[in-house]
């Protein structure tokens, strides 16, 4: 089942005179279960095309559906249920509630869902675990690491149960070793529990890891390979 | 519970900022309360001073006498309008009187006065006169003699059982002229009082006007200040309103409620300028959590938090901010307007002098009325909540990637 599908994507860019297509005509689909990576160079439109699938940013052509769900034409408080209930966000740092506990972290998305405390007690201490860090449970984000910090933030994307999961350059402020433990921890997520994967990087390694490779430039789609 | 722990977290974020912001609500309340509570506190006194002396703080009243105060607006109660007054349980006591203007004249001397005719027993208790007599006593109730104000003893270099003339007009037209014995002296603390009031038994003075049975005015003593609305609303609905007045102290003592008013907007004028500093402080607070808090709102939003949700939380935490500042300041103020209230302060040398002049006692006693701290909380609160409309106009305008590249 094609969990994203986009057509003629496009994104116009004005700013006073001077236009930038930042995605021009994108037409791309993913399937559940996909563990895919948006590559290409600096400016060539990945965190754009990424911002509209996951309905952060207003498309200027072209169509967005998840789960056969058009939502270009949703008001703000619809799109904002429909991220909570069907997108998990990885971004690129800093992706965490700076007062709450590593826990509470993965707890809060799911209080915004309303999950009872024991369900949501459960389920975040799993999903810690799962990424390693089940002795931060009690501890706030600063007292993280970059690294840490990035699998609560994956843990929390996890938590909500959503049909799948973007993460924008996740690695990108990560030392080597970080990097290959984030990405072991969503391959094994994905291979496991068939969870769908949608990033985007320039980093080498991360790209050696993903099965599914979209290259664009200048906002187009070059390659498109499936290993 | 998560959003009140993240609010009250969110609070101790930035413990310095959240200490003094609590700190300067704390200040305003203190101070708002603490001056506000002399101020109410002088004018209390000063409406119980008047009050006591001289008109009480409810009259009944011929209907129209107020406006043309004249014998022949006079009355005779029914006895409905006693029974009345006697069967209400907040009034525990009415002194009649009958009130009027007359010359005074002794050898080659004249001076305008105020007669009234009263029962000295009932006024006693009402105006507290007996530790203002200067010389001699009361006069007995049915005789004819006269309690009159020291300014006009001194006036006419009157004493103890000399005599004064009195010449007036009685009821519809009749003379009313007498000499009537000196028996007492009365210093009344208000000058203009003090200088031309003459206090007879009011059968003597029914009897020189004329006005057999008849009274200007019943002078109601009721039994909590507080209460007075209330009694007047109660009475007002029972008395029948083509015949009686019913007038309280306000509409009796205009001049004071001016007075007071002037003197009063002086000093919100003075408050109104300490909440405008209060009010930057708290904008400038938020102004600064809101913008270093940019990023984390993009994420809450784009995580799927609900706006409105996220506006809760901030209200919450400015909420939280002007509840601790304001009851920290109603519990510092607390003790000391009970102890000004013990202690009222007494003014010195010549500010006492100018206070007594009017007929005040020169002390400035703080009120302990619970409304005053209830309204400079509420405030407070609102000012608060004002403040947070900014905070609530940024996150209704956000959007979450351009407030993530921030
Ligand atoms: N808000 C904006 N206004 C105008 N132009 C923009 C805006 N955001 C992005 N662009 C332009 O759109 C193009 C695509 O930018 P985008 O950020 O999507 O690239 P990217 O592939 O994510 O780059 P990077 O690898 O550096 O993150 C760039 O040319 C950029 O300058
Ligand atoms: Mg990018």
């Amino acid at each position: 089942m094609e969990i994203i599908k986009t057509k003629n994507l496009s994104k116009l860019y004005k700013n006073n005179e001077l236009e930038v297509l930042a995605v021009d005509g994108v037409s791309l689909s993913i399937r559940q279960g996909e563990f895919t990576a948006i590559v290409g160079p600096s400016g060539s439109g990945k965190t754009t095309l990424l911002n509209m699938i996951g309905g952060l940013d207003a498309i200027s052509d072209g169509s967005v559906e998840i789960a056969g769900t058009n939502i270009n034409s949703m008001n703000e408080n619809e799109l904002i249920d429909f991220r909570l209930k069907n997108i998990g966000f990885v971004f690129q740092a800093y992706n965490l509630i700076p007062v709450l506990t590593a826990k509470e972290n993965v707890e809060f998305i799911m209080l915004l869902q309303g999950i009872s405390p024991e369900e949501r007690k459960k389920r975040s201490e799993e999903l810690l675990t799962q990424v390693g860090l089940e002795d931060k449970f009690n501890v706030r984000p600063n007292q993280l690491s970059g690294g840490q910090q990035q699998r609560v933030a994956v843990a929390r994307a996890l938590a909500s149960r959503p049909r799948f999961i973007l993460a924008d350059e996740p690695t990108a402020n990560l030392d080597s070793q970080s990097t290959s433990k984030l990405l072991d921890i969503m391959a094994e997520m994905n291979k496991k529990e068939n969870i769908t994967f949608l990033f985007s990087t320039h980093d080498q390694r991360v790209i050696d890891k993903a099965r599914r490779i979209v290259t664009i430039e200048d906002g187009k789609i070059i390659s498109d390979e499936v290993r | 519970m998560m959003i009140l722990k993240m609010a009250w977290r969110n609070i101790w974020r930035n413990k310095r900022r959240s200490i003094i912001t609590i700190s300067s609500i704390f200040c305003a309340v203190f101070f708002a309360v603490f001056a506000r509570s002399f101020q109410i506190g002088v004018y209390d006194k000063m409406v119980s001073n008047m009050v006591g002396m001289y008109t009480g703080y409810l009259q009944i009243q011929q209907e129209g006498f107020w406006q043309e105060q004249s014998i022949d607006n006079s009355f005779v109660p029914d006895q409905s309008v006693r029974d009345l007054l006697d069967n209400h349980n907040n009034i525990d006591e009415y002194n009649t009187r009958l009130e009027s203007f007359a010359l005074t004249a002794s050898e080659n001397l004249t001076k305008g006065a105020i007669v009234m005719g009263v029962n000295f027993e009932k006024e006693d208790l009402l105006m507290d006169l007996s530790p203002k007599i200067r010389a001699g006593e009361f006069p007995n109730e049915i005789s004819s003699s006269l309690l009159i104000s020291e300014g006009l003893a001194d006036y006419y270099e009157l004493n103890i059982g000399d005599s004064l003339i009195l010449l007036g007009q009685g009821f519809h037209g009749a003379s009313a002229n007498g000499i009537f014995p000196i028996q007492g002296i009365v210093k009344l603390p208000m000058p203009n009082l003090n200088d031309r009031l003459v206090f007879m038994p009011i059968l003597a003075a029914q009897e020189l006007f004329a006005a057999p049975e008849r009274i200007t005015s019943m002078v109601l003593q009721i039994d909590e200040p507080s209460k007075l609305n209330k009694i007047k609303t109660d009475l007002g609905g029972k008395l029948n309103r083509d015949t009686y007045d019913l007038l309280d102290w306000k509409q009796l003592l205009p001049e004071l409620v001016q007075t007071i008013q002037a003197d009063s907007a002086g000093g919100i004028i003075i408050l109104g300028i300490l909440y405008m500093i209060v009010t930057f402080g708290i904008l400038g607070t938020l102004l600064m959590m809101t913008a270093e808090r940019m990023y984390e709102f993009g994420i809450l939003v784009s995580i799927g938090m609900r706006k409105g949700k996220l506006i809760l939380t901030v209200v919450l935490e400015s909420l939280m901010m002007g509840v601790l500042g304001v009851i920290f300041g109603v519990i510092g103020i607390t003790p000391v307007r009970y102890y000004f209230y013990l202690n009222p302060i007494r003014l010195q040398a010549k500010a006492a002098d100018s206070i007594e002049a009017f007929g005040f006692e020169p002390v400035i006693p703080a009120s302990l009325d619970p409304q005053i701290a209830i309204n400079h909380a509420a405030i407070v609160l609102l000012i608060v909540l004002l403040c947070t409309l900014y905070p609530i106009a940024v996150i209704l305008k956000l959007k979450p990637i351009k407030a993530m590249r921030s």
